[in-house]
């Protein structure tokens, strides 16, 4: 019963891991970037779910109603003012760009918020479990990260493959100039892709404030994280990127049984044993997005 | 056979010119632990490790284009490889140091083999992996001290020199040693066969590839070398710090970032750039000291800014403009029509070297 | 006014120039034919007009009076010129549906919509909802003219339709052609097929090495007139 406790909550985290990871794909997949600011976009998200809760007094989820829009917002004018500039050449551009902000916004945090860790409280559901038969007792807060990164991860494939929009991205990620021939917008769409993965990452990072204490430094651990979540799961596959999330949290889950610390490396050792044998992934698309 | 002679130059007047300064500033470097205190020295060291980290990073990613995060596995491997070898194997501390960035480096062969299933971006965040495993592995490692690290055995810094004064002439010889060294052997590599293969992976893989340049074997070389670099420079931060963690021996912001920054901003693609670069990132870190997360900012968003505008870095930008190469790894086809009735090599006048357009258009 | 006035075009790829000062005129609902050999610079004519590439100056090309030689490709198709690109080109993550409702991405109004694409070729209602490279290199070919369409273009570029095809299968995609002429769609195309050109064509240019050496009708044009033009010897 313990190790299916362990399984159980291992697979609810991995749905938070799987949050991580849509975001970091969207952008690589339309645009071929790989953030290397992922993380701390995230982490960015929590403390300004801080800010908002500070200032006005009220609970993350609410919060997160206006750290959404501000990182759509900001999504948009990153990629549109900067990211597209480093586009269109070789992989050095966006990725040493990239990683200068990661540095940047990791010390910004620091001089803002100092080193201090901090947490975002919704005692509710952090409180409540639900308890199924006589052994099995899952927490309201796992199962509510799980629902949401399913229902998350769900409107984005509809939003792929039911819209306008979701279908430019497509088109884009797979043929530009052709896209371009048809009418897209480079420039917006590629700012559009940005915001929505931003978008994406600000509810990541509210639900991780609220679940795991947080400081200006561990951006690059998530990043880490989305990253393996993707490799895992299989390149261009949504619900492979779930099942990659899935395994992910259940490998940290069975390493922290064994000693708490081992919980990261366990994560990693699969990481790497997938890369060994099976380096499309376990679910691979075979294009684009 | 009416053909422009020509000849192959490799050496130009500025590269001369600096042939000389370089030379007036090692001898200068090699005396300054008659004339300086300690913190220059030290400070000298740091610049000279940096240096050397600087011409590796700059060797993969401008050179072999493997854009790599995770460096510091090997510098962390290098710390608890010199601590291993010199407290349980006994090793002289002055074989300790070459011995385990040899050993680094054929520890870098199965993850090279890991590490190359990955290309381009997805390569830098697999290489920051490794690297983490292996910080990870270290800190539940409990022989190595776990999390708390471990220190140099009084009897191993004993063995380097009795006196700390000694100890001190010795490391600072030795990281200047390293420093130029690394500096000098990255320079005439480049200049050789190999290093002309390696620039032409640089300036396009897929010509590269297409006459007959070996790339995987190139780029896993440049890997290697780049490794045992890292391991050296492992080795000499031990004898510095005399304490390593694991936090520190694989701290990504200090041997990867920093050095990527070196190199970003002196100028990737060269060997100027990251002498450069290491200078401007101890004169920034001198002018920024106390300001604490701001300097970090600064040096990051300086990064980004010249990324953007100048992404051949303030070498790019001085270099180009003066065409000056004070390290010339060039060949420069001279042509020389006053020996146009002597035998030798040259070219037919149909061959121009650069082509005009309406030549070009089909 | 011509529809599409070219003057002395000049374009090129960086230090590579590939067009000479091209001048052309292309009038309403004409079919016009730029015929020539590998390399003469007949594509790149086409990805300029498209704004793939930039022309030398913005008056280089006009369309309905409007400079467009410094518009980017979207400005462009949303004035009303489609491209059927050379290869084809679909999007091989988009399934036949998807690829033609991406050709209507710009929503200019007009007559062709998704079920007239169908009607034109049939062959695509069968397949609607295959992925696009399962289909065979004709069934792409009408693809992409069918998702130039959806644009409602006032004029359509083909660059190269009949390439790698065989030829029942090209007598195919060209019978579609008097169904887009009926809706007053002027034509573009870029051939390497001379005897399927003239056939086609109200006028023909033909180029070489970046210029233009030849234009007439047809009928007017002798043979050995075309293969001076077209081979230059």
């Amino acid at each position: 019963m313990y190790w299916i406790n362990t399984i159980i909550q291992g697979a609810l985290v991995g749905g938070l891991y799987a949050l991580f990871a849509t975001g970091l794909s969207l952008m690589f997949g339309v645009m071929r970037i790989i953030n290397l600011a992922h993380g701390d976009f995230i982490v960015l998200s929590a403390y300004l779910a801080i800010v908002v809760i500070d200032g006005l007094g009220v609970n993350p989820l609410v919060a997160l109603a206006i750290v959404a829009p501000v990182m759509f917002a900001f999504g948009y004018v990153l990629q549109r003012g900067l990211l597209n500039f480093t586009l269109g050449g070789d992989i050095l551009r966006p990725l040493l760009v990239t990683f200068g902000l990661s540095v940047v916004i990791q010390n910004a945090l620091l001089e803002l918020f100092s080193a201090d860790s901090r947490r975002l409280q919704l005692p509710f559901l952090e409180m409540t479990s639900v308890r199924i038969g006589d052994q099995l007792a899952i927490g309201l807060m796992p199962a509510t990260v799980f629902v949401v990164a399913v229902v998350v991860i769900g409107a984005i494939e509809i939003l792929l493959y039911w819209t306008d929009l979701g279908r430019a991205f497509r088109a884009t990620s797979d043929d530009i100039d052709t896209a371009r021939l048809c009418g897209v917008n480079n420039r917006n769409i590629y700012a559009m892709a940005t915001a929505i993965a931003l978008t994406v990452v600000s509810i990541a990072g509210v639900l991780f404030g609220i679940r795991t204490i947080f400081d200006p430094t561990i951006g690059p651990a998530r990043l880490l994280y989305a990253f393996e979540v993707v490799i895992i799961g299989g390149l261009g596959s949504l619900w492979g990127t779930l099942a990659g999330g899935i395994i992910l949290g259940i490998a940290q889950a069975i390493g922290a049984a064994f000693d708490p610390s081992w919980d990261t490396l366990a994560g990693h050792i699969v990481f790497l044993l997938v890369l060994l044998f099976r380096p499309r992934g376990l679910i691979p698309k075979t294009f684009g997005l | 056979m009416n053909g422009v002679p020509y000849r192959i130059e490799r050496s130009t007047r500025a590269g001369r010119v600096s042939f000389v300064v370089m030379l007036l500033a090692v001898v200068v470097l090699l005396s300054v632990p008659a004339w300086a205190g300690r913190a220059e020295m030290r400070l000298l060291i740091e610049v000279s490790y940096y240096l050397a980290l600087a011409q590796a990073w700059n060797l993969l990613a401008g050179y072999a284009g493997l854009v790599s995060v995770g460096q510091q596995a090997f510098v962390g491997l290098g710390c608890y490889g010199f601590i291993v070898a010199t407290a349980f194997l006994q090793v002289p501390p002055l074989v300790a140091i070459p011995l385990t960035a040899f050993i680094v480096g054929l520890i870098a062969i199965p993850a090279a083999f890991l590490a190359f299933r990955l290309r381009g971006a997805h390569f830098a965040i697999g290489t920051w992996v490794l690297a983490e495993v292996l910080r990870l592995i270290f800190t539940l490692i409990k022989p190595f001290g776990a999390g708390t690290g471990m220190s140099l055995p009084i009897a191993v810094v004993r063995d380097i020199a009795e006196s700390r004064v000694i100890r001190e002439f010795i490391l600072y010889y030795v990281s200047i040693a390293i420093g130029v060294g690394t500096v000098l052997s990255i320079f005439l590599w480049l200049r050789s066969r190999q290093g002309l293969a390696l620039a032409a992976i640089r300036d396009s893989e897929s010509a590269a590839g297409s006459i007959g340049i070996n790339q995987q074997r190139t780029k896993l070389t440049v890997y290697l070398i780049a490794a045992l670099i890292a391991g050296l420079v492992g080795s000499l931060v031990v004898v510095e710090k005399l304490r390593i963690t694991p936090a520190a021996a694989f701290s990504v912001t200090d041997w990867s970032a920093d050095v990527i920054f070196i190199v970003i901003i002196g100028g990737i693609g060269s060997v100027e750039g990251p002498i450069i670069g290491t200078l401007i990132f101890f004169a920034l870190r001198f002018l920024l000291a106390d300001y604490g997360a701001w300097y970090l900012i600064t040096v990051g968003t300086v990064a980004i800014i010249v990324m953007l505008k100048a992404p051949r870095g303030l070498w790019g930008l001085i270099g180009d403009s003066f065409n000056l190469h004070l390290f010339p790894v060039q060949r420069h086809v001279r042509l020389d029509p006053e020996r146009a009735n002597r035998s030798g090599p040259s070219i037919s006048r149909g061959g121009k070297l650069q082509g005009s357009s309406e030549e070009w258009a089909k | 006014m011509s529809l599409l006035q070219t003057e002395e075009l000049v374009a090129g790829y960086g230090d590579f120039q590939a067009l000479f000062g091209v001048s052309l005129a292309i009038e309403r609902g004409e079919t016009v034919a730029i015929i020539g050999a590998n390399g003469a610079g007949k594509s790149t004519l086409l990805r300029t007009i498209c704004g793939l590439l930039r022309s030398r100056r913005p008056t280089d090309v006009r369309f309905d009076g409007i400079p467009i030689g410094s518009l980017e490709p979207e400005q462009i198709v949303a004035l009303g010129i489609a491209m059927v690109p050379e290869g084809r080109r679909p999007f091989p993550s988009l399934n036949v549906e998807d690829n033609l409702r991406m050709g209507a991405y710009c929503h200019r109004a007009g007559p062709w919509t998704l079920e007239r694409a169908y009607a034109l070729f049939p062959n695509l209602a069968e397949r609607r909802f295959a992925m696009s490279p399962t289909l065979s290199g004709g069934q792409q070919q009408m693809l992409a003219i069918g998702r130039a369409l959806m644009a409602n273009p006032k004029l359509l570029l083909c660059d190269e339709l009949s390439l790698g095809l065989a030829p029942i299968v090209i007598r195919d995609i060209y019978a579609a052609m008097p169904g887009i002429r009926a809706e007053g769609t002027t034509l573009l195309i870029v051939e390497q097929d001379i005897q399927r050109a003239l056939r086609v064509a109200d006028r023909v240019y033909c180029m070489q090495k970046g210029r233009v050496t030849l234009q007439g009708r047809p009928r007017e044009l002798g043979r050995d007139e075309i293969k001076l033009a077209y081979f230059g010897v």
